[in-house]
């Protein structure tokens, strides 16, 4: 079984391989164009203004938060989808998807409309506790999470479905609870799924933009994060907006890259 | 009562959106056999698309019914959006007949193009909720921390004109956001997040269900102007400049002034 | 004390009815053919699956009895051995075991000492920190069976524990669980499709066929007094107990039987009916199994007929035959009629008690 051993499967076919190949070319070719125009030469000076790192260490942060916020929500969600046994389903699961649907820039009134300072909910944290979440690093995160949610159940309802629940049956039988067995037997059985839809999770908070800046607004230091720099510099000067994203990039790319090998490397 | 001024929002901001995708604009801009008539008085046909400031949603749409209705066969195609995404798109061949900027900065980026007419001129006021729940008065109300304050970026013509209204008046803005574009930092006073906002004379009456303007003095400081040219490119030429006409006459005057724009 | 289940169970058009009950170190089998409704009651006595009439009790505690009582199955003292072990496959074989013992609340490091004497007891001590997917068929189910008794449950449930096993390793297997099920005191239910697992592992069979018991009792006194075709067909076998010195087999109940292959020790003889032959006057050449016999009952089945013989003192007392109809009318063949019997040697299985 070793994975060095010749491939016994042949040659890989060609009306699989070209679409492939132009799937991914399709993907890449908007990234060499970013590169093909960055301003080299400027490139040094502008990546290390005091800006940049500011948006850059925002946008990290709250990419994470919101990853974090979504993953303690997501997954109870994504199991009770999945094995709760809930009357209409797949009504709910069609709600669960409404951010992917939702132009942000509409979820990010929506959000206005209920936990703004006038909103069904925001009024009452505003009068009771002094919680405003516009315009607040918070703000930012709430938006990510909204819409980068759903990629996180949808990941883990299919993991879920996908894993034999008589793995927690036997768990039961041993005098595991439900909370018991879905924590040490369901998530780690899962964890390939939970892993990528975290992934996806992460990517889509990171280049959140729409749902951030109507329900967060835009301050440096406070709620603007890459995707807001980069449009914002976009208006005035689009080297540094080119400068902005290829840092957003690099900066994903080596998270994703580095992160997801350990990960799934931990679970072999 | 609140539903309702919240579905408004929404429809308000889904038609923002819309139009801000505008994209979809037809790529054959002209009909082959309108361009070589050598009549005195060529009869106007074909199509034109118009790349105009998203803050000339309102107006323009109105002003191409009426083009379009005075010379029938004749078709007026919008894109609206930020002025200088549309000077950069506009530099990258979209193919557009006509540019209405909200700034001369912009107009300036784009290179082949007529000379250009200032035909309107904008003035920042006071944005605040129906009501004015935080009493706000004037423009140094701006420079209170307790108020949640909301200014365009300084990157964008809205943003730049209020950063020269309080450089020249001295007064030091405490800003709780900075919105990426006009329409964005009025809904934000719409919805009642932010007690006050600095934009144009015409958005705060676009809005005025749900907002109140307030005029100051010092917006004489950083007066917009407003340029239209048509682009050289254009495989419509004459009804491009026709069009220019029709904004610059006075039915066209009419409908800006309406809106809150004066005159140049 | 007893454990009692009475099951009543319908899904859709099928329904279980079955009484069971099993003794303290009792080993009872429930067998039958698949979809007679096996696993079904397993599941029902794991509380796996509620019960929608009747009864399970153990120790005066009350497990099921629709509609007020329900124990959900960690709730229930119980081992689970499943068909395919459903080891955890992100725990190591310690981790396993020491599963249902970290579950119910015994502190880490007793539960991991205990999963480990379970895991030598079974004679798996190195693959302690071994993942289950590197295991052998063989060594899985043991680390299953290990993880089912760390808890020291009162009840054992074993669902095809050598189903998933290749030929040659169930042999060995079976013997091990046997003798594991030998010394476990509390009381076993195991579930199979093979006559022989059931022969061989339990005190008592329970056969069971569309959700029904249609025999139940000893191994040998179902094997031999089958009330139906159907556990005729199924249980058709003879089977002995004995000691094995080189080829020849003394049984427990007197006679003795030649092997082809030599073994040692205490074993399971078994032959089917067909590997014996019947003749009336005493067979020329050599069979090494060649016993004088007497016939005590004839029965008729579907294409054969079974007769029963008495082999004593040279063979066994109870020995069954299967010939062919045509063959019971040469032979004239009448109740208390002498015969003389031969046994092919290459046709006799020997299992290790």
């Amino acid at each position: 079984m070793s994975r060095r051993g010749r491939s016994t499967s042949g040659r890989l076919p060609l009306v699989l391989l070209l679409p492939a190949l132009l799937g991914l070319a399709f993907l890449l070719v908007p990234l060499i164009g970013l590169l093909a125009k960055a301003p080299w030469s400027t490139l040094p000076g502008r990546l290390f203004s005091a800006d940049v790192w500011q948006a850059l260490r925002l946008s990290l942060v709250c990419a994470t938060s919101a990853t974090v916020l979504c993953l303690l929500l997501g997954v109870p969600l994504a199991w009770l989808l999945a094995r709760g046994g809930l009357p209409g389903r797949s009504l709910i699961r069609a709600f669960v998807t409404v951010p992917l649907v939702l132009p942000p820039v509409v979820g990010g009134v929506a959000l206005l409309l209920v936990l703004g300072r006038r909103g069904l909910v925001g009024e009452h944290l505003d009068a009771w506790f002094g919680i405003s979440l516009p315009f607040t690093t918070a703000g930012v995160i709430v938006a990510e999470a909204f819409v980068a949610m759903p990629f996180l159940v949808i990941s883990v309802e299919g993991a879920l479905r996908a894993a034999d629940p008589r793995y927690e049956e036997a768990a039961a039988t041993l005098g595991a609870g439900r909370w018991l067995t879905f924590r040490r037997v369901t998530l780690p059985s899962i964890a390939p799924g939970v892993v990528a839809g975290t992934v996806l999770c992460w990517a889509r908070a990171l280049g959140e933009f729409g749902a951030t800046i109507t329900f967060a607004g835009n301050f440096p230091g406070r709620t603007t994060t890459m995707p807001l720099a980069v449009y914002l510099a976009l208006e005035t000067d689009p080297d540094v907006a080119v400068v902005l994203s290829l840092v957003l990039l690099l900066v994903s790319v080596v998270v994703l890259a580095s992160l997801r090998e350990r990960w799934i490397s931990g679970l072999r | 009562m609140f539903r309702r001024t919240a579905l408004a929002a929404l429809a308000a901001v889904a038609a923002l959106t819309l139009a801000g995708c505008g994209d979809d604009t037809p790529a054959a801009s002209s009909s082959p056999s309108s361009s070589s008539s050598s009549s005195s008085t060529p009869a106007l046909s074909g199509n034109i698309s118009v790349f105009a400031a998203a803050s000339l949603t309102g107006t323009f749409t109105q002003l191409g019914k009426g083009f379009e209705a005075a010379n029938p066969g004749t078709k007026v195609t919008f894109n609206f959006a930020g002025s200088s995404a549309l000077a950069q798109q506009i530099n990258q061949g979209a193919p557009a007949d006509v540019f209405a900027s909200a700034a001369p900065k912009n107009m300036d980026q784009v290179t082949d193009k007529g000379t250009p007419t200032n035909f309107v001129k904008n003035t920042l006021e006071i944005a605040v909720p129906k009501g004015n729940p935080a009493k706000i008065t004037g423009l140094k109300d701006f420079a209170d921390k307790n108020k949640k304050i909301v200014l365009c970026a300084v990157q964008v013509p809205c943003g730049a004109a209020a950063d020269k209204v309080f450089k020249a008046t001295g007064i030091t803005a405490q800003p709780d956001s900075l919105e990426q574009d006009v329409k964005a930092a009025l809904t934000k006073v719409s919805l009642g997040e932010a007690d006050a906002a600095l934009v144009y004379k015409t958005d705060v009456l676009s809005a005025k269900d749900k907002v109140e303007g307030i005029q100051f003095p010092e917006a004489s400081k950083a007066v917009n102007e407003y340029p239209i040219a048509t682009l050289t490119k254009s495989k419509n030429p004459d009804l491009a400049k026709a069009f220019v006409d029709y904004v610059l006459s006075d039915k066209g005057k009419a409908v800006l002034s309406a809106a809150g724009f004066d005159a140049p | 004390m007893t454990l009692y289940a009475d099951l009543q169970v319908s899904r859709g058009s099928f329904n279980l009815s079955l009484d069971l009950t099993v003794e303290p170190g009792e080993v009872v089998a429930l067998l039958g053919p698949n979809g007679a409704g096996k696993t079904t009651a397993l599941r029902a006595i794991a509380g796996l699956l509620a019960l929608n009439g009747g009864r399970i009790a153990l120790d005066g505690s009350v497990w099921d009895e629709p509609p007020r009582t329900f124990r959900t199955p960690d709730r229930r003292p119980i081992g689970v051995v499943f068909q395919d072990y459903l080891l955890f496959n992100h725990l190591s074989c310690l981790e396993n075991v020491a599963f249902g013992l970290r579950a119910r609340g015994v502190d880490k490091q007793i539960a991991r000492s205990e999963a480990a004497r379970w895991l030598e007891t079974v004679g798996l001590s190195e693959y302690a920190r071994t993942r289950p997917r590197a295991l052998s068929g063989g060594q899985a189910q043991r680390v299953a069976l290990a993880r089912a008794l760390a808890t020291d449950p009162s009840l054992l449930l074993l669902d095809e524990p050598l189903a998933a096993l290749d030929a040659s390793t169930t042999l060995h297997v079976r013997a091990e669980l046997g003798q594991h099920l030998q010394r476990f005191e509390g009381r076993t239910l195991l579930v199979t499709h093979d006559p022989l697992d059931a022969m061989v592992l339990a005190d008592r069979i329970v056969i069971v066929e569309d959700g029904q018991i249609v025999q139940e009792g000893k191994p040998t006194e179902v094997a031999h007094r089958p009330r139906t075709d159907y556990v005729a067909q199924l249980v058709g076998l003879n089977l002995y107990q004995g000691t094995a010195s080189g080829t020849t087999v003394t049984l427990t109940e007197g006679g003795t039987i030649t092997l082809a292959e030599p073994t040692t020790g205490p074993v399971h003889v078994a032959f089917p009916p067909t590997a014996v032959s019947l003749y009336p006057t005493p067979p020329s050449g050599s069979p090494r199994n060649t016993w004088p016999a007497v016939v005590t009952g004839i029965e008729q089945h579907a294409h054969t007929v079974r007769v029963r013989l008495d082999a004593s003192p040279t063979g066994p007392s109870t020995l069954l035959a299967d010939i062919t109809p045509a063959a019971v009318a040469d032979l004239h063949l009448t109740p208390g009629q002498p015969l003389h019997t031969t046994l092919k040697a290459t046709e006799v299985h020997t299992y290790p008690v």
